[in-house]
């Protein structure tokens, strides 16, 4: 019955926002998710040939992901608004 | 197949009102401010001459972290006077994030855009009056023609500083908090109507069993919210000190 009632949904005007709304998250989130790889991946490379300046690279590390990842976050905000 | 109804956003996010315009996100916040005044308050009535113990140690660790996790590599010694204002900005925040992994309570207050927004809006405030304060209407000249930039390049480059320094950075601070607490809110809430659906409604033992794995993410989730209740807390926390000594100390 429930494949049914599936099926006869599929007639209706179907509607496309979430679908639209996950793909343009995916979009979102590939830049992102590449620059955060890349500035995680530095910062551990600089933490292995100057533990002493660990600390330091851990701040700058984490205010270059904030600011990378924002990018990602509104990728996020504009799919829940569009859907 | 399976009877997996999500709830829609609104039901997940919005809590019946306690009385009129005070719903418990309110009460939330409310209660965040409360208990970290009330940390130093209980701390400040101990004796300041002998070593430190309970609550009062407690206090001064959270002192000293930002002091030195946040103050110092963001502003440098110059920036210790601002300890208050940042302390208070992190305490609130990271207990207005903790109630989103709290039992009964399973609602971070962050997680509505109100208080990220206000928050931003108080950030704002704070560093376009320090840059005023300190370099009168040159901030502003500042970032219409950045020192060291070909006056060539000014239509350029003044335009986009003026966007980011002005509307790009309290909107981004805002929305990287409400977004990765509501992002936590909805893994949540997710992995939790699965676990439900699966163990407790499910029509034969193999769901019953499977139900099992999204139990697991769950916890594993919930131990992640920890970490990033906390991060988030302390990244808006050094932005807004990364934003102060910016427009306190201009790079010449």
């Amino acid at each position: 019955m429930e494949a049914l009632s599936i099926l006869a949904q599929v007639a209706e005007p179907a509607d496309f926002g979430p679908i639209g709304a996950g793909i343009g998250y995916g979009l979102a989130a590939i830049g992102p998710g590449i620059g955060i790889g890349y500035i995680v991946g530095k910062s551990v490379e600089a933490m292995a040939r100057q533990p002493e300046s660990a600390g330091m690279v851990r701040t700058t590390m984490f205010l270059g992901v904030a600011f990378t990842e924002a990018i990602a976050l509104i990728g996020f905000v504009v799919a829940m608004l569009v859907q | 197949m399976l009877a997996l109804e999500f709830p829609p956003l609104n039901e997940i996010l919005r809590w019946r009102d306690l009385f009129p315009t005070f719903n418990k996100v309110a009460m939330i916040a409310v209660a965040a401010a409360l208990i970290g005044s009330l940390i130093f308050l209980i701390a400040a009535r101990q004796d300041g001459s002998k070593a430190p113990k309970g609550i009062r140690n407690f206090a001064e660790m959270l002192v000293e972290f930002v002091e030195n996790q946040i103050i110092m590599p963001a502003m440098g010694r110059s920036g210790m006077g601002w300890t208050p204002f940042l302390l208070t900005l992190f305490i609130f925040i990271y207990l207005c994030n903790l109630p989103g992994i709290v039992p009964v309570l399973y609602m971070p207050a962050t997680a509505r855009m109100a208080i990220p927004l206000f928050l931003a809006v108080v950030v704002w405030l704070v560093y376009v009056g320090v840059g005023l304060k300190h370099q009168g209407l040159g901030y502003f000249g500042h970032m219409i023609a950045p020192p060291g930039v070909p006056a060539a390049l000014y239509p350029l480059i003044g335009p986009i500083e003026i966007l980011s320094n002005l509307i790009i950075r309290p909107f981004s601070l805002a929305v990287r908090l409400f977004a990765n607490m509501l992002a936590g809110h909805i893994l949540l809430v997710t992995f939790s109507l699965l676990t439900e659906e699966l163990v407790f409604e499910g029509d034969n033992i193999v769901f019953r069993i499977l139900g099992v794995l999204p139990f697991v993410m769950l916890i594993l989730m919930t131990v992640f919210e920890v970490l990033v209740g906390f991060l988030q807390a302390y990244i808006f926390t050094i932005l807004a000190a990364v934003y102060i000594g910016s427009s306190a100390h201009p790079e010449h």
